[in-house]
């Protein structure tokens, strides 16, 4: 591995990212799988570094699951996109950022379309102004979320109580980064990185202490890719996805899987559980799994929020490992516990891969 | 009195199309930028079809311009058009003066680290056709350590949407089965894959040489290309291609894997391109006059082109180019 190639690359693929001010949009998937991954970004965001992040109550999906399901054709996604830009409008932004990497795909296929095609845009400008009466302007700048954390990465470092780092032995963690297909991959120049190598969980990973792992698979998809999974058929494909990368970062011993994409850590969290129970095998140590968390669940770790408090209990491979690796308190009992302390039950443990 | 030519660039073309006008009375002028005369063809090792030694061509066509004015190091800075022909501005500080320009700027090699998911200038193992040419001259290259398979991918930068390179770049498939069977030589119990689109064996000897390939040196010629490359933790490269031919996708582990980079035009010319009013052609190389009986012209009355600075081009094309191109040179300067 020749690491200057690499940087040379990450150089050539960098963005200007306006410092405050942003329109935030929430992933309709994320919210349900990971709860506390949008919350921290917020609460680090506006509270940690100081920033103003708004978020509108009226704001939907983006479209994009039934839009790559083939369920709506591309003229409904823009208008529900066209939608979303008429309430930062409303709102007095001219920033704006999601959560879900795929909406970060349709939102810059629809720019970069719109700017190809000025008539598709103006149709998309009617097909709003007929359905809600609203009109819409083009985001100044569009980020990923993933984007907001990769440029405060030293802001959030400086703040670091638990750094990515084995307590036991000193040595750094060995992290394996996911980026979500529709991050760079259909338009390099829209990521921090570009669509081969890209940097911004590198970046993260770099600043917060850890060790890159590249693997042979590194680029390989996690195994959700829409219709691999939303067609019952297919997920036996989604799984044998999961499994080849699995199989590929084995023999580097990962501490953790960070991803910046709803469903990479769900389908790289959630198979692990069936490769188990189907197969007997785990890829942690000693029975356990490889954690596979959110970048903003990574942030809240190393700035030592709660891990509850994250939502990490959410994770079907256990957490505890790493928490400990990492040298991080935890409160065992309060792992299923709701508001005010409500015991909430706890979970069936899985039989092949522990739990706890 | 003798007229003098300017011939910008000291390649093949450029030797040639110089030995010839000077046979035909005429004076031409070589300034050439790089330190040396001979262009890609001097740091080649052998020529396809028939592993001829590069170097008694490049020795012969040296001996032929070795009385023929020579600037080495030295780039045109500056051309204008006069009343008896165009008087051009050297790095050097020097001028000359001459009653015909002729381009012979040849090629740049694709930079191969734009195709990024080939890894070159990532994973050590990954290489260019040049660099492999090199290994054979020298027999020196730290990362071609006795390598058990070999992988080589054609149409690097050629053929390639996504890389705005739509052109064919002509001799990059008969450079990959050569250099395989170099490989095969050096390396007898080398396993030796070649991943093409098409092979395009379109010259005598070509065809012969494909069958040689696969027959005489067994090298595997698998039609698809590679999507991607990485590195597995003994530093052995793991790619990825599709066999078209069987209609699967393929995986494989390679001790070294070389990239036959296209051609594309010399882009150090495009300031004197432009001062001489000479345009690109689709594939961003110049545009001559006519593709059939105006090869050799511009759409500039004394401005002549040939060799790879058209587009991309054999050896034996562009000699014979350079050779045509002094009989319109003369024929221009004589009918003046």
């Amino acid at each position: 591995m020749i690491i200057e190639g690499k940087q040379k690359i990450w150089a050539d693929y960098q963005k200007d990212i306006p410092d405050d001010h942003y329109f935030y949009v929430r992933s309709c998937i994320r919210q349900a799988f990971w709860p506390g991954s949008e919350v921290t970004f917020l609460d680090i965001t506006r509270n940690k570094l100081g920033k103003d992040f708004y978020e509108n109550p009226y704001h939907t999906t983006c479209g994009g699951i039934a839009y790559h399901s083939d369920t709506i054709p591309q003229e409904t996604a823009m208008t529900i996109i066209a939608r979303q830009f008429a309430l930062m409008k409303e709102s007095g932004y001219e920033n704006y950022v999601c959560s879900c990497i795929t909406s970060f795909g349709c939102y810059t296929e629809t720019l970069e379309t719109w700017h190809e095609y000025p008539e598709l845009e103006a149709k998309i400008r009617q097909y709003l102004w007929d359905s809600c009466k609203k009109e819409f302007a083009k985001p100044k700048y569009l980020a990923h979320a993933s984007d907001i954390i990769y440029k405060f990465r030293f802001e959030i470092a400086k703040q670091m109580k638990f750094p990515l780092v084995n307590v036991k032995t000193g040595k750094p963690l060995k992290v394996v980064e996911h980026i979500g297909c529709h991050y760079s991959k259909m338009f390099p120049s829209k990521g921090f990185g570009g669509a081969e190598y890209p940097h911004v969980l590198v970046g993260m990973i770099e600043a917060w202490g850890g060790e890159v792992v590249d693997y042979p698979e590194r680029r390989h998809c996690c195994g959700f890719g829409f219709r691999q999974y939303f067609v019952q058929g297919n997920r036996g494909y989604s799984e044998s996805n999961t499994y080849k990368k699995f199989e590929s970062m084995e023999p580097y011993e990962p501490d953790l899987i960070i991803t910046n994409c709803p469903g990479c850590p769900y389908f790289l969290d959630r198979w692990q559980y069936v490769i188990a129970e189907q197969t007997g095998k785990t890829y942690g140590k000693n029975g356990y799994g490889i954690p596979a968390l959110t970048y903003e669940e990574v942030a809240g770790l190393v700035m030592g929020y709660d891990p509850w408090d994250l939502g990490l209990q959410m994770h079907q491979v256990a957490i505890e490992p790493l928490l400990e690796k990492m040298g991080i308190p935890y409160d065992p009992k309060k792992k299923y516990q709701g508001v005010n302390g409500k015991d909430l039950g706890q979970p069936q443990c899985p039989s092949c891969i522990k739990s706890v | 009195m003798k007229e003098n030519i300017i011939i910008i660039g000291g390649g093949a073309a450029g030797m040639e199309a110089a030995t010839q006008l000077q046979k035909l009375g005429l004076t031409p002028v070589i300034i050439e930028k790089s330190n040396a005369l001979g262009g890609h063809i001097a740091q080649w090792d052998k020529l396809f079809p028939a592993f001829h030694n590069a170097k008694d061509v490049v020795s012969k066509m040296f001996d032929n311009v070795k009385d023929i004015k020579t600037y080495l190091n030295t780039e045109v800075t500056d051309i204008q058009r006069n009343a008896d022909g165009f008087h051009a501005v050297l790095s050097n500080g020097e001028a000359i003066d001459g009653k015909a320009v002729v381009l012979a700027t040849g090629f740049d090699l694709f930079k191969a680290e734009r195709k990024q998911e080939y890894g070159y200038g990532i994973y050590n193992n990954v290489i260019t056709s040049l660099e492999l040419e090199k290994f054979f001259r020298t027999r020196k290259d730290e990362r071609i350590n006795n390598p058990k398979k070999i992988g080589f991918v054609h149409c690097v930068g050629a053929r390639d949407v996504k890389v705005g390179n739509t052109y064919c770049s002509k001799v990059c498939c008969t450079t990959a089965l050569k250099q395989a069977c170099e490989m095969k030589e050096v390396f007898p119990e080398a396993e030796v894959y070649t991943f093409y689109m098409d092979l395009r064996m379109f010259g005598p000897g070509y065809e012969d040489l494909y069958l040689k390939t696969q027959k005489d040196y067994d090298v595997k010629c698998i039609r698809g290309r590679v999507c991607e490359v990485s590195e597995d933790m003994d530093g052995r490269l793991v790619i990825k291609a599709e066999d078209t031919l069987f209609g699967k996708p393929l995986r494989m582990t390679l001790d070294l894997l070389v990239l036959m980079c296209s051609m594309e035009k010399n882009k150090s010319i495009d300031k004197i391109q432009r001062q001489l009013g000479i345009e690109n052609n689709s594939d961003g190389f110049m545009q001559n006059r006519d593709m059939y009986l105006g090869m050799n012209d511009s759409k500039q009355e004394g401005v002549f082109v040939a060799g790879t600075c058209t587009a991309p081009k054999s050896l034996p094309d562009t000699i014979g180019e350079a050779r045509s191109v002094a009989v319109e040179v003369f024929n221009y300067v004589n009918n003046k």
